[in-house]
Formats: C-alpha cells, sequence, structure tokens
C-alpha cells in the first residue's frame, strides 16, 4: 500500500487545524472570559499530556501500563525544575536517571 | 517591533530555546529510528517532521502503521492529537498578531513548545521572540535529529538511553512556568491531568488530552474569589 497518501493528508489536516486556530476572529479573542480560559489552555493540555505520556510509558498490559523507571526519571527532571534549572539540564537529569535505572535494573 | 526585549530576557529565551533544541534533537531522532522501525520509508520520516511537525501525532501514525494498521487508521488519532494545536492557536493568535502570508508561516509553528515559551514571557515582544526563537530552532533541531534517526534506524536503542523521558519532562518543564505563577492554573494542570488519566482506558489516543481543555474551561470561567477553592 502507498503510505504517501494518508502522510500527506496527515500532514495537510494537521497545517488547517493550526491555522483555523490562528485564524479566529479577534472580536472573540477580545472578550475577557475567552482570554482567561485560553491562558489556561496550554496548562491543562500540557499536564494532561504529561500524564497520559507517563502512564503509557511501559509496556505492561492494560490501559495504564507506566515505567517506573521513567517515573523516576521525570521526578528527578520535576527537581532540577525546583531548583530552577533550564530545559537542557532537566532534560538532562530525566534521560541520565532513567538510562541509568535501565542499566541497573533491566527487563521490566 | 515596536519596542525590543530587555537584553537578560533576551539571552533567557535564547538559552532556553537551545535547550528544547537539544531536547527536539534527540527526540528527533529518537522518531527517525521508531518511524523507519515501523515501516515508513525515509522520507516519509522526514516529511512527517518537515510538514506534520507535531511529535505526538507523528509518533502516533508511526505507532499505528508499525502495530499492523493502515496509515489511514491512523488519521483519527493523528487529527485529534493535532486538535490540540488548534487551541494554542486561539491562545497565541493576539500574542503573535500575525496577518497575510506571515500567519501562513506562523501557523505552522503551532506547536506546544513554542506556545508554552510565548505564554512563559511577561511582555509581547518577548512573547513573540520566544515564539520564532524557539520554532525555528525547534524546527532544524527536530528534522536533523529525525534524518539521523531514520538513518542509523534500530541500529540505536532509543529506550536504552532513557530517551522516552525525555518527552514528559520536557512537557512538565514547559508547564512549570505557569504552576509557579498561579494557583488556578496548578489546579488546571491536576483537573487537566485527572480528566486525562480518567479517560485513557476508555478513550482512543488524542481524546484524553483534548478533553482535558474542559479544566481550563471550568478553570477560566469561574470567578476570580474562588480561586482558593
Amino acid at each position: 500500500m502507498n503510505l504517501w497518501v494518508p502522510v500527506l493528508v496527515a500532514c495537510v489536516g494537521s497545517y488547517v487545524i493550526k491555522l483555523a486556530g490562528l485564524s479566529l476572529p479577534e472580536s472573540v479573542l477580545a472578550d475577557r472570559r475567552v482570554q482567561r480560559v485560553t491562558t489556561l489552555l496550554p496548562v491543562a493540555m500540557l499536564a494532561a499530556l504529561v500524564a497520559v505520556q507517563l502512564v503509557e510509558s511501559g509496556d505492561g498490559p492494560g490501559p495504564y501500563a507506566l515505567d517506573w523507571r521513567v517515573l523516576a526519571g521525570v521526578a528527578a527532571g520535576a527537581v532540577a525544575l525546583v531548583l530552577r534549572r533550564g530545559f537542557l539540564v532537566v532534560f538532562v537529569v530525566a534521560v541520565a536517571v532513567t538510562a541509568l535505572l535501565r542499566l541497573l535494573v533491566p527487563g521490566a | 517591533m515596536p519596542t525590543a526585549p530587555r537584553d537578560t530576557a533576551r539571552a533567557a529565551i535564547w538559552r532556553a530555546s537551545v535547550g528544547i533544541g537539544v531536547y527536539a534533537g534527540a527526540f528527533g531522532l529518537t522518531f527517525g529510528a521508531v518511524a523507519v522501525a515501523s515501516g515508513l520509508s525515509r522520507g516519509q520520516a522526514q516529511a512527517l517532521s518537515a510538514v506534520l511537525f507535531s511529535g505526538a501525532s507523528q509518533f502516533a501514525l508511526a505507532g499505528v502503521v508499525g502495530a499492523g494498521g493502515s496509515a489511514w487508521a491512523a488519521l483519527g488519532p493523528v487529527l485529534l492529537l493535532a486538535l490540540r494545536n488548534g487551541f494554542y492557536g486561539v491562545t497565541l493568535a493576539p500574542v503573535l498578531d500575525s496577518h497575510g502570508a506571515r500567519r501562513l508561516l506562523t501557523a505552522h509553528l503551532v506547536i506546544d513548545e513554542t506556545t508554552a515559551m510565548a505564554t512563559a514571557q511577561t511582555t509581547r515582544p518577548e512573547q513573540r521572540l520566544a515564539f520564532w526563537s524557539t520554532g525555528v530552532v525547534l524546527f532544524a533541531c527536530w528534522n536533523a535529529g529525525t534524518f539521523v534517526g531514520a538513518l542509523v534506524g534500530s541500529a540505536v536503542d532509543t529506550d536504552v538511553l532513557g530517551l522516552d523521558a525525555a518527552g514528559p519532562a520536557v512537557f512538565l518543564a514547559l508547564v512549570w512556568p505557569a504552576l509557579r505563577r498561579s494557583v488556578r492554573a496548578r489546579w488546571v494542570a491536576l483537573a487537566g491531568a485527572a480528566i486525562a488519566l480518567t479517560l485513557v482506558p476508555v478513550a482512543p489516543g488524542g481524546i484524553p488530552v483534548l478533553a482535558a481543555a474542559t479544566a481550563a474551561v471550568v478553570g477560566g470561567l469561574l470567578p476570580q474569589q474562588q480561586e482558593a477553592a
């Protein structure tokens, strides 16, 4: 099967969605309540994304398959955030802790 | 730009952008390797990173194809995951205020990282600089990473390197400034995560994160005095 067609449809669809969001009329965006909601939208969805990625990190059966080593890595990254470190440090700490734990405690 | 960002703020924004770029390069490498292992060609992997340019959607497509599903079946989750960017566009529209041909280019860069970086700044010029610096650096690194990842393919096991922790850790870092700034944001984040986790077993991919938007709607419409509730 030629994968190119669905790949390109996905590309175009994704772009149209991005453009549509940017193109809402300004009268809608000027509303105070809309502004308060849109400020919180990335917060709600990024937090949800973190949660979903964590429970999908393992290979176990069932809908919740958490890999505790990924959780520990992300928790270590969170400690770096509390210590006011930047993205790079958070990234390196999370990845390094997860990799180290995988090395020390292999298997699921 | 009407007023230039302060020098220290400008330096901090570029530093953060480079940090995100390093993560994007490593994550792009993961995507390239996963994509070719799933049966996508190198060209298709690169096209997804260059044109679709939304990590979660790309991984969803590779995941469905890799599991033996048709790429058409992947379109549902792919586009559901991409809907998030539509919401981000609404958040960014007044910040970026771009029109005409410029908006066509701007739209391409509307993703998790650029939105979070822009909204973490306090002045308009800094918000715009953060959006563009993050967007350009991330696009370059994400695509370079994809290229290398697709080239080396399964020769490198990105899970052994712990790279699967990079996504959640960096997204947490992205949402962090908002959490530090406002109590309400913390409640909205908790509620959003709870809604998504509740829906994971029953809803198709993309829906749980999208449904979390209701936490932002409720949180945004609640009157101010409910802050501590």
